[in-house]
Formats: C-alpha cells, structure tokens, sequence
C-alpha cells in the first residue's frame, strides 16, 4: 500500500503540492482526479522519490521514500506520463533493461518478459525495435517495463493520455486485472470518465490540496445533481474560491 | 557495480546501433583525420620540394650596364629577364605582383666598379608577400657571393690573400636527426588524435543525458531501485569505451596512412611502428576518462540534444588548445608541464615520436593528474544527477 502523509512541496513561492494525505490500500484503484497543474503529477513524482518533499512523507509498504528510496522503490512500478522508450532497442531489450536494473538475470527474467508479453498482448512487438511504435505499443511496453519485478504497489501518471478507444479499453481491463490480483494502484488522470470508470476511490485534487473524496457513489451522492461531474465541478469551484 | 555494468553494456550497445555515433566514432574520426593529415602533409612536402627545385626568377633593369653579374647569375642557373621603365618600372613590376623581384642596376654601376668603389644596385622586394622570402636569400646570396669574388680578386691584385678580409669563417652543422626534424613538422599529429578520440564520445555524451531527457526515458530510469553514481559511471563507462576505441583505430589508421608520406626524401622519418603506436595508446587512454567524463557533465547541464551538440561541439576544441599553444611558442616537454592534461599527453607523444627517452615520472604525473581530473569531473556528473532538476 501507498501511503500520503501531510506531504508538501514548493518550488520558489509556488506551492505545488500542499498537506496532501491519502492511503492507497491494496487490491484498490485510487484515483488522483484534477485539472492540468493541480498537482497530481508533482505527487507522484514525491512518491516514486525523483523530488523530495518539504515537509511529509512518502510511504511505500510503511518505508519512507525520502530517507529509504532503494528499498521503497524495490516495492514499486512506475509509469510516469508520457514516458519514452530506448528506439534502437527492441521492445524486449527495453523490458530486460529495467528487469536487469532490477537485479533480475538470465532465464527468469525471460520468462517473466514473456509472461507480461503474453499479459499485455505484445506479441510480434516484442522483438521489434520500438522506434516507430505507436502511443499504444508505446504505453504497453512502458508498462511491462514497470510491470517486470513484479512490484506489488503501481503509480501511473496519465497512463491513458493520447491513446485511442481500444487502447484505453486495454488499460483499464490490466489495471483492473492487477486490481484483483491485489495489488495496490495509485493513478492520476485529468478525465472525469476515465476516473469514473476505474476507480474504487477517488480524491479531487485542485491547487496541491485535496478538496473532495470519496468513492465514485459517494462523490456523485453529495452533488446538487446527483451525477460525478457535478462533484467534480462543484470541487473545484470550492477550491479555487480563496 | 551491476547496475553500473548493465548501463554500460545497454549504453555501448544502443549506440552501436545509432549511425551518427558509429559514424563519428568508429568512422570519421578515425579514418578523416588521419587522411586529411596525411594529404596536408604530401601537399606541404610537395610544395616545399618545388620551391628548391624551381630556377631561381630574376627581372633586371639595366642589364647591359653589367653583364659581367648577369654572366655570372646566369651560369648559376637564374633566370634573368629585361623589365623596362628602370628603377620605377621595377617598382611597379613588384608592387603589381607581376614579378616577385626586380634587380635595378644604376647606370653608374661600371664607372664606380671600374674604380673601386662600392657599387650600388636595388633589389625590389614585396616583404608582404611571404612566398618570396626564399626567392630573396637566394637572390642576396648569389649577388653576395659575386661581390664576394670581385673582392678576392681586387686583394689578389694587390697582392694580399683574400683570407685577411675574412677573420672568422661560419660553418653551419645542423645536428636535428631525421626523428626530430619531421616531429616539427608532426606537432599537429597529437592535434588530430585528441580531437578524434573526443569525437568519439561526442554523440554517446549527448545520447546518454540529453538525449535521455529529450525521449522523456530518464524518469521512468530515475525511479529504479539503482544509485544515481551508477547510473552516471556507467554512462561515463560507455563514452570511455567508444572514445578508447576510437582513439585505437585514430592510432591504427595514421600508422598505416603514414607510410604513404615520403618522409625520407627530406630527410625525415618518423617511428610509428607498433611499439610506438602502443606508448602512444598507453598514454592517450588517462585522457579517455577525462574526455568523457567532461563531455558527459557539460551535456548534464543542457536541455535538449540539439543544444548539447552546439555546446559540445564548441567544447570539444577546448583541450586542444593548450596543443596549439604548445605548438606555437615550441613549448619543450617538462615535468613542471606533466600536471596539465592534453598537453603533457601532447609533449609525451611527441617526445614519442621522435624517439626522446620518455621519464616514468613524466608518464606517471601525466597519468595521475589527468585520472585525478576525469575523477573528479565525473563526481561532479554525478552530483548532477543526484538533483531533482536533473529532469528539466
């Protein structure tokens, strides 16, 4: 499980992220629901341990990302927005990069390749150098990059972001299915849908705070209009007002 | 460490697969420079032989007063042709560049000849024009050496030996050995292998950060379970491994072209067997981590690969410099110089070439101080890295 505690972070006078706690349990999707620079990203990065926090911790499993990175990030996979692949490698050899840097070696390793290739639907894409993919192949092997040591704690950042119909469809139905493996999802998104759609929990962000949360019936149970939208709009009018 | 050998491996073999890098390593590098120097060189060489060989061109003014000195000039193989207009024709004939030297005799040469005393005559020259400066000593030493045996023959008439007007005699002995009189002319050679083997990680530098950024792969790489000074030496590792080997085959290549130069028609040779090829090599490969390590800090700081590229292609002239200076004021090779890198492996290798005793202490000092700066630009790389704004 990921675990937000008062985290905090300013970068100059700008307040990025702002006494920000939230638990992200295993066997659930929560969901970090927000306009573009609200904040959700700057989280992420807080927890995946590239930037530090100003005040607050991280935690992945109970161990601090600031003071313990190795070990909590051991614990985790990460799909950053709008991550980028090695092109003159072929989809494999990007996997078995990570897998190596992981401390994974020789024929384990390939086999786990495969068993994601197999879960991700890579197929033919996988001995082929990626340069030249699409978003989607792109996004599926930035995926099983993230997927290969078998992390039991996900943080994806805008994992949907530029991909058609099908691939979107084919996002959901793998987090849901790692969702009901157990494993603990941590993701943000700007569309309301895609959130709707996915999420067990779902914390409104505006401005680095949390300004609403709740489940999807729940959130959409305290609007005016009865529908998540409402919620959502209604949030954030209610954390932009000084 | 095998986080570090992971990244190596992954970098070298990414690159391997990049046409730019593998053209500007292992190709351009390596077979471009030697080339061109070796054509810079058979050009130079060629020029210098047709000078010396050329007969020796002469406008004159007012010839017929002295034929007796255009005899002589003429048995010495010169070239002697009338211009007309006199002294300020001649004048004219040099400034337009329409002669590179005019002789202008005075029309009261042979009265002041016939009564022994001095005797003037003008040699118009263009000293802005440097190409002439040979064609003018050759030009004062033949019209010298006439006054010279007008002289003698005046004493003998009086009786005397032409020695008494010669007190001390200058016998000029040069003791440059072959070795040494072509490393005078091979002072680029180290030039061009710096300059090569930096070349060689130029691309691998910008690639492996800049480049890393620019794809947006460098997160995602920031958020592995793996030491940020892995990371950085193994990136660093990898440019030291394409700059090792192109600094390999800079070496091969200008031992091989340089047989095609013919040195020994000038009395020059130059040692670039496979001893000295190896020394060169040995002393080159301190210089290697330093490189890369300096290309891959300066390509930290920059923001996307097409920047990196101007940046580094600016940087990658900046260790040649102290070769030019070297090569300018014919800095000669000493210990208290050692420290310096690029150019105590320059004064190394030419020491090298040209077959001087090289001390283990020079090579030592060399060794170590330029270890001791590549160490530390790469723990400054790696500080870099261990930054939050590493990711822009």
């Amino acid at each position: 499980m990921i675990r937000l505690d008062s985290l905090e972070k300013r970068f100059g006078d700008v307040v990025a992220v702002d006494d920000i706690s939230l638990d992200a349990p295993d066997g659930r999707v929560t969901g970090l629901l927000g306009p573009n620079g609200a904040g959700k990203s700057t989280t992420l990065r807080l927890v995946y341990g590239v930037q530090r926090p100003d005040g607050g911790r991280a935690l992945v499993d109970g161990i601090d990302v600031a003071s313990d990175r190795q070990r909590a990030l051991a614990r985790l996979g990460v799909l950053p927005h709008n991550a980028g692949l090695y092109p003159h490698l072929s989809a494999r050899e990007n996997i078995r990069y990570y897998g190596e840097l992981q401390g994974l070696r020789g024929v384990a390793l390939e086999r786990r390749i495969d068993v994601l290739a197999e879960l991700l639907e890579l197929g033919p894409l996988l001995a082929r150098r990626t340069k030249g993919f699409s978003q989607g192949e792109r996004v599926k092997v930035s995926l099983a990059r993230a997927l290969v040591h078998e992390p039991r704690n996900l943080v994806l950042d805008e994992p949907t972001s530029g991909l058609d119909v099908l691939a979107t469809r084919n996002v959901r139905e793998l987090v849901r299915r790692l969702r009901d493996a157990g494993h603990c999802i941590l993701f943000t998104s700007h569309v309301m849908q895609e959130v709707a759609a996915l999420c067990d929990d779902i914390a409104i962000v505006a401005r680095g705070r949390i300004v609403a949360r709740g489940t999807p019936a729940e959130l959409a149970a305290t609007a005016p209009g009865g529908s998540l939208e409402d919620a959502f709009v209604a949030a954030l009018s209610a954390g932009a007002a000084p | 460490m095998r986080a570090l050998l992971t990244v190596l491996r992954k970098e070298v073999l990414e690159n391997l697969r990049d046409r730019r890098t593998v053209l500007s390593a292992l190709v351009l590098g390596p077979l471009g420079a030697p080339l061109l120097f070796a054509v810079m060189m058979n050009v130079t060489l060629e020029r210098n032989r047709e000078h010396d060989e050329r007969p020796l061109e002469l406008a004159m003014a007012g010839r017929a007063v002295a034929p007796n000195l255009v005899a002589y000039l003429e048995g010495e193989g010169v070239s002697v042709r009338t211009i007309p207009g006199g002294a300020a024709g001649a004048a004219a004939a040099v400034r337009e560049h329409r002669v590179r030297l005019a002789l202008v005799i005075p029309d009261d040469y042979a009265e002041r000849i016939a009564a022994g005393e001095p005797a003037r005559v003008l040699l118009y020259t263009d000293s802005s024009d440097t190409s002439t400066g040979a064609d003018r000593g050759r030009a004062e030493g033949l019209i010298g050496a006439y006054a010279a045996r007008i002289a003698s023959w005046r004493l003998a008439a009086r009786g005397l030996s032409p020695a008494v007007v010669q007190p001390i005699a200058v016998d000029e002995i040069d003791v440059s050995t072959p070795a040494a009189r072509a490393t005078a002319l091979f002072g680029m050679l180290s030039y061009f292998i710096v300059f090569a083997t930096l070349m060689g990680g130029l691309y691998i530098a910008i690639d492996a950060t800049a480049g890393e950024r620019e794809r947006g792969s460098l997160e995602p790489l920031l958020t592995l379970p793996v030491a940020r000074t892995s990371l950085v030496y193994g990136k660093i590792l990898a440019a030291c491994t394409y700059m090792a080997l192109s600094l390999a085959l800079t070496i091969t290549t200008f031992a091989i072209s340089l047989r095609f130069v013919h040195l020994d028609q000038f009395g020059m040779q130059l040692d670039l067997g496979l001893g000295t090829a190896a020394s060169i090599y040995g002393v080159m490969l301190p210089f290697v981590l330093l490189g890369a390590a300096l290309l891959t800090l300066v390509a930290s700081f920059t923001r996307s690969y097409r920047e990196a590229q101007s940046w580094l292609g600016g940087l990658v002239l900046v260790p040649t410099m102290p070769i030019l200076f070297a090569s300018i004021y014919q800095l000669a090779p000493r210990i208290g110089l050692m420290w310096i890198p690029s150019l105590s492996q320059h004064l190394l290798i030419q020491s090298l070439l040209r077959g001087d005793p090289v001390g283990v202490g020079a090579v030592a000092l060399s060794a170590g101080s330029t270890l001791a700066f590549g160490m530390l630009l790469a723990a400054a790389a790696a500080r870099l890295y261990g930054r939050e704004r590493i990711l822009g």
